[in-house]
């Protein structure tokens, strides 16, 4: 009786004890996975900070020897070894804000194509073909940019406008210069079409989010689309809006071949539009590998860190506003 | 009388804002649309007359004499080989992290939002990058140091789209499976992977489609080999650099080169955005 009590009892402690065995490992493979997972996600941090670090460690005998005249002088000369990044950023910020003049009205008529208008077999074709221009290579666009849309642009567009507008007061000057086809509108106009799908989608996303009960509500009134779109649709995703705005800055701010391919690599700043000009993306590209002495190639370092510093703002306010309307949209929801 | 007249004319100007508006709208969805049709138009037009069988057995030639591409197909298929077989095992064991053991946690939160930071980076800034810490220390360009570039592109891409695809797996599988006593790391391993399979292998579609036509980050680091070479550890020719400067030289037939490889590039990737759209929708719809 007590033997097999006590067989009973060692059978189940021994149980017991091999669920606790068997528990324990899978608790060490468990902490094994978390742990490689995390060293993986850090990895991911580590790379971004990488980058950081690199670039201003490159970046730092040219800030030293510049200070912040680096900022705002226009120089770039590689024999006095005198440098300034005030001609590439300005490039830079002016390709993008023609890119966003552009592309802000475009890609909200997109959105608004898609999410409104169109019929319901047409919306998922023309949102995939929207979607298809950001995927199509930065290369692709500078070869098109160069070849195809230059020598008629300069032909058959600039010349007339020259004419035209170039005459205007103040405007004028916008638009002088010779008609060559390249330079900072161009860079700005193929921009525009490379970031469009980004912001076209972004916010077709975030009208997807509006509730159907407050749109067919103002539609219930008597409202017009577009003032369901305006009073309703608008106000409810502005906060997305701006950040899929953002989120095109970005993109844009950083673009290299297609800009290097058409803005003519030219050191100055010149108030027409159709001259040409650099960008911080496309000096790196195009000087990079040829940059001789230490001088040139941190001046070259300290323009990425420009630049990595500008995209990292802009697209971190692309990031948080995305968020506040996700969490606005769990709050009400 | 007035006010019904008052009442017309307002009706007529908001259903004519209206209708201005709305063709604003189809104005600049037909914009949009131009462009697309214009550019796959000039890259046909441009390119199919060069592509040809020499294209994929010959190398890049000196101006002036007769040549292919063969180099920098190759080596470009290896560069993208390289940096899907670093960037997709950091990228997915990344996003599992984010999405099975710490969705809520203040690290996550950190890396995920780094990510997208990375993911919209100036692809350029990531050469400049591996630039410094690889061919600087190696003393020289080679195909690694292309590959961990295109890798540093891959990762945040995959990292992305395996948190969401593992994130559509509903917890009550996990859950089952945990009650049946297996253990989190085989949950995910066996049961999880296996669920979110079509969705994670769209992410590595769509990074390779991404870094397939990736130059910015190959100036600085595979650079480029006007020879037959599959050494990694030496300069690499690959098919955007070849594009690059075959574009920008003076030269007639290199230009012809150039744009079929643009050609063939931008249909590679098409295909393979088309490929991962179908995987997701037939996934989306087989649940």
């Amino acid at each position: 009786m007590l033997g097999v009590f006590g067989s009973h009892v060692d059978r189940e402690t021994r149980e017991i004890a091999l669920r606790v065995g068997r528990t324990s490992r899978s608790r060490i493979g468990d902490a094994l996975f978390v742990h490689v997972t995390r060293v993986f996600a850090l990895l991911v941090l580590l790379a971004v900070v990488g980058i950081l670090v690199s670039l201003t460690i490159g970046a730092w005998p040219a800030l030293h020897k510049f200070g912040f005249g680096f900022l705002v002088s226009s120089q770039w000369n590689p024999v006095t070894k005198t440098f300034g990044a005030l001609v590439p950023i300005f490039g830079t910020l002016i390709t993008s804000f023609i890119a966003m003049l552009i592309a802000i009205p475009v890609s909200f008529g997109i959105a608004l194509f898609i999410t409104e208008l169109a019929p319901v077999w047409l919306k998922r074709p023309v949102g995939t073909a929207i979607e298809l221009l950001a995927a199509i290579p930065s290369i692709i666009y500078g070869m098109w940019g160069l070849f195809v849309f230059a020598p008629l642009f300069s032909a058959h567009v600039q010349p007339w406008v020259t004419e035209h507008l170039g005459g205007w007061p103040i405007v004028g000057a916008l638009f002088q210069g010779p008609p060559m086809g390249i330079g900072i509108f161009t860079a700005g106009l193929i921009l525009a079409i490379m970031v469009i799908p980004f912001i076209a989608s972004v916010m077709r996303d975030v009208f997807e989010v509006v509730p159907p009960l407050l749109r067919e509500s103002a539609y219930g009134l008597g409202a017009t689309t577009w003032e369901v779109v305006r009073g309703v649709v608008l106000p409810y995703t502005k906060i997305g809006v701006i950040g899929g705005i953002m989120l095109g800055l970005g993109r844009a701010l950083g673009e290299t071949m297609a800009v290097t391919f058409v803005i003519g690599n030219a050191h100055r700043i010149s108030p027409s539009l159709f001259m040409p000009g650099a960008t911080i993306s496309s000096i790196l590209a195009n000087e990079f590998t040829e940059a001789d002495g230490r001088i040139y190639t941190s001046s070259l370092l300290a323009v990425g860190l420009i630049l990595f510093l500008i995209t990292f703002i802009v697209l971190a306010l692309a990031k948080l506003l995305l968020l506040r309307l996700t969490a606005q949209e769990g709050r009400r929801a | 009388m007035r006010s019904s007249a008052a009442a017309t004319r307002l009706y007529r100007r908001r259903r004519f804002v209206n209708a201005l508006n709305l063709g604003a709208s189809v104005l600049a969805t037909a914009f949009g649309l131009f462009w697309l049709v214009w550019l796959l138009w000039t890259l046909v037009s441009h390119g199919y007359q060069w592509i040809n069988l020499d294209l994929f057995t010959l190398p890049t030639p000196p101006p002036g004499s007769a040549g292919g591409l063969s180099n920098a197909i190759v080596g470009s298929l290896m560069l993208t080989g390289v940096g899907v077989a670093i960037g997709t095992p950091v990228g997915v064991l990344a996003g599992t992290y984010l999405s099975e053991f710490a969705r809520a946690s203040r690290l996550a939160s950190v890396v995920r939002f780094v990510n997208d930071v990375l993911l919209s980076a100036p692809s350029i800034l990531i050469g400049v990058f591996i630039y410094n810490i690889a061919v600087v220390t190696m003393g020289h360009f080679s195909g690694w140091a292309g590959g961990l570039a295109l890798a540093l592109i891959v990762i945040p891409v995959v990292v992305r789209t395996t948190e969401d695809m593992l994130r559509l797996v509903p917890d009550s599988l996990r859950e089952a499976a945990a009650a049946l006593g297996a253990p989190r790391w085989r949950v995910v391993l066996v049961i999880v992977y296996r669920a979110a399979r079509a969705g994670i292998l769209t992410g590595v579609l769509l990074a390779v489609a991404r870094i397939s036509g990736e130059t910015a980050p190959l100036l600085f680091t595979a650079l480029n080999n006007q020879f037959w070479s599959t050494n990694m550890g030496q300069p690499m020719a690959n098919l955007p650099v070849v594009i690059f400067q075959f574009a920008m030289s003076p030269y007639k037939d290199w230009h012809h080169l150039a744009w079929a490889g643009a050609l063939l590039i931008t249909f590679t990737i098409l295909i393979l955005n088309i490929i991962a759209r179908i995987l997701v929708r037939t996934r989306k719809t087989g649940h």
